[in-house]
């Protein structure tokens, strides 16, 4: 507990954990946009051609470094935040909280580790592959990594979509109580405005996560 | 009405504590929680044991010391009320009636269903009060406030620290309480000479004590005797952030 990162007040904690998730759903719709891609009947020229932009700019490599930090620190911040609340209460109460709280409000520790397993395998599966730590088949005529071939590899396996629908229902779990969470954590409250982000977030919490499920369904079912 | 408790018992605040089972007959559905639990006690001195400890003063929802964990909520089964203000006819005859202490971290057991809740006058030690030259009363209308302000700065105010907040949530996390006695000040002029100061060392004292960190389940609010809103919680976030970077 001597660590600098730990003495920070909890609300600090708390603002950097909602400014960052804050950033990482800007990020999910940026991602969402190359994953269509995948939909078009083109050989995956679109898809490719986004997958070598998003590896080659040097704007996008400087924002995939806050990125890359934005995860991390989001994801220690959270797991920091929950150890200290299970600490905060050492004897449970024998008869478990009944009170009315948001749909899977309290679940949200878990929802996102999942979101984090899910994080690890999409990285061995692509990113991993991208820096060349682990070795690939499906090559451009470049020596690039082909990603279009291996997504459709990837779904074309039953088991790895309905994992991966199945993950992005969870993060739709997750990011529904969050975009509101990190408004109200922000300090973003007023009888006004509350509605509105309340339906924009269940809406994003939808669309977002419904985008990213369209791929597999359409490798499995469709094509 | 008849009942069985399973009220936790504890001698002081080293022992271990476990449940103990008691069987009540004929309680009058216009009895009030705390009056049940004096017929209980008085039940258990004729048979020379030793009474439920448990928090009361006022018995009129307004000084705080009611804290009963009821049937897994603070408070019990009633909104807006505090123990002392439920009554027995919230509940069906035969029920078995679960009673826990509030359980947190800064909020030890002192016996059975007593605790220890002087955490939060620490936390009011800390900012929780304007300063003021000691003579004679200003003339009020010389500092003029806002209606919204003061009917806002006097919901906060509304807070009576009986700690269902903390024993609520989740995460044993004090910010709805900490969040009132803040927003009743920042929401007045006389308290904004020492808001910055006030709130950065009330949040610092609420860490230090060991509560948790706010994961906006709203538990608090649901089970707020008084109906503290969480908008409360936003204002404190915005003070603390405006008081860090300013």
């Amino acid at each position: 507990m001597n660590s600098s990162f730990l003495r920070f007040s909890s609300i600090t904690k708390k603002i950097w954990m909602a400014f960052l998730g804050l950033f990482l759903m800007i990020f999910l719709v940026v991602h969402l946009g190359i994953n269509l891609c995948l939909l078009r009947s083109d050989g995956g020229a679109w898809f490719t051609a986004a997958a070598h932009f998003m590896g080659t700019n040097y704007i996008v490599k400087v924002f995939e470094i806050g990125l890359f930090a934005g995860f991390i620190i989001h994801i220690m911040l959270g797991i920091i935040l929950q150890v200290q609340n299970w600490m905060a209460r050492p004897v449970r109460y024998m008869v478990s909280n009944k009170t009315y709280t948001p749909f899977l409000s309290k679940y949200m520790i878990y929802t996102g580790g999942i979101v984090l397993i899910f994080l690890i395998i999409h990285f061995i599966n692509f990113y991993f592959i991208k820096m060349g730590w682990v070795s690939n088949v499906h090559t451009s005529a470049e020596g690039e990594p082909n990603f279009y071939v291996i997504a459709q590899e990837l779904f074309a396996q039953p088991v790895y979509s309905i994992l991966y629908i199945l993950f992005f229902i969870v993060l739709g779990f997750h990011l529904n109580q969050a975009f509101q969470a990190a408004w109200q954590t922000l300090g973003v409250n007023h009888p006004q405005y509350n509605t509105c982000i309340q339906r924009f977030g269940t809406f994003y919490a939808i669309i977002v996560p419904l985008g990213f499920i369209i791929v597999p369904v359409y490798f499995l079912l469709i094509r | 009405m008849k009942l069985t408790l399973k009220i936790w018992r504890q001698k002081d605040a080293k022992s271990a504590g476990k449940f103990v089972t008691y069987a009540l007959d004929n309680i009058s559905p216009n009895c009030s929680f705390l009056e049940m639990l004096d017929i209980l006690n008085e039940q258990l001195i004729e048979k020379n044991d030793d009474p439920v400890v448990f928090d009361h003063d006022c018995r009129e929802g307004i000084c705080g010391m009611c804290s009963l964990y009821i049937n897994g909520r603070p408070h019990g089964p009633d909104d807006a009320v505090t123990a002392c203000q439920l009554h027995m006819r919230k509940f069906h005859d035969g029920d078995t009636i679960v009673i826990e202490p509030w359980r947190a971290r800064p909020f030890p057991v002192i016996r059975d269903l007593m605790v220890d809740r002087s955490a939060f006058d620490k936390i009011i030690q800390e900012g929780g009060y304007v300063s003021v030259n000691t003579g004679g009363a200003a003339e009020a209308n010389n500092i003029l406030v806002g209606k919204e302000n003061s009917e806002l700065a006097m919901d906060a105010a509304a807070c009576i620290g009986c700690g269902a907040c903390v024993a609520a949530c989740k995460n044993g996390s004090a910010m709805l309480f900490v969040s009132a006695k803040v927003s009743q000040f920042a929401l007045l002029p006389q308290g904004q000479v020492e808001a910055k100061q006030r709130v950065k060392k009330m949040v610092r004292m609420m860490d230090e004590l060991g509560f948790g960190n706010c994961t906006n389940t709203y538990a608090c609010e649901a089970e707020c005797p008084k109906l503290i809103s969480r908008s409360n919680i936003a204002r404190m976030n915005r003070e603390f952030l405006c008081a860090k970077v300013s």
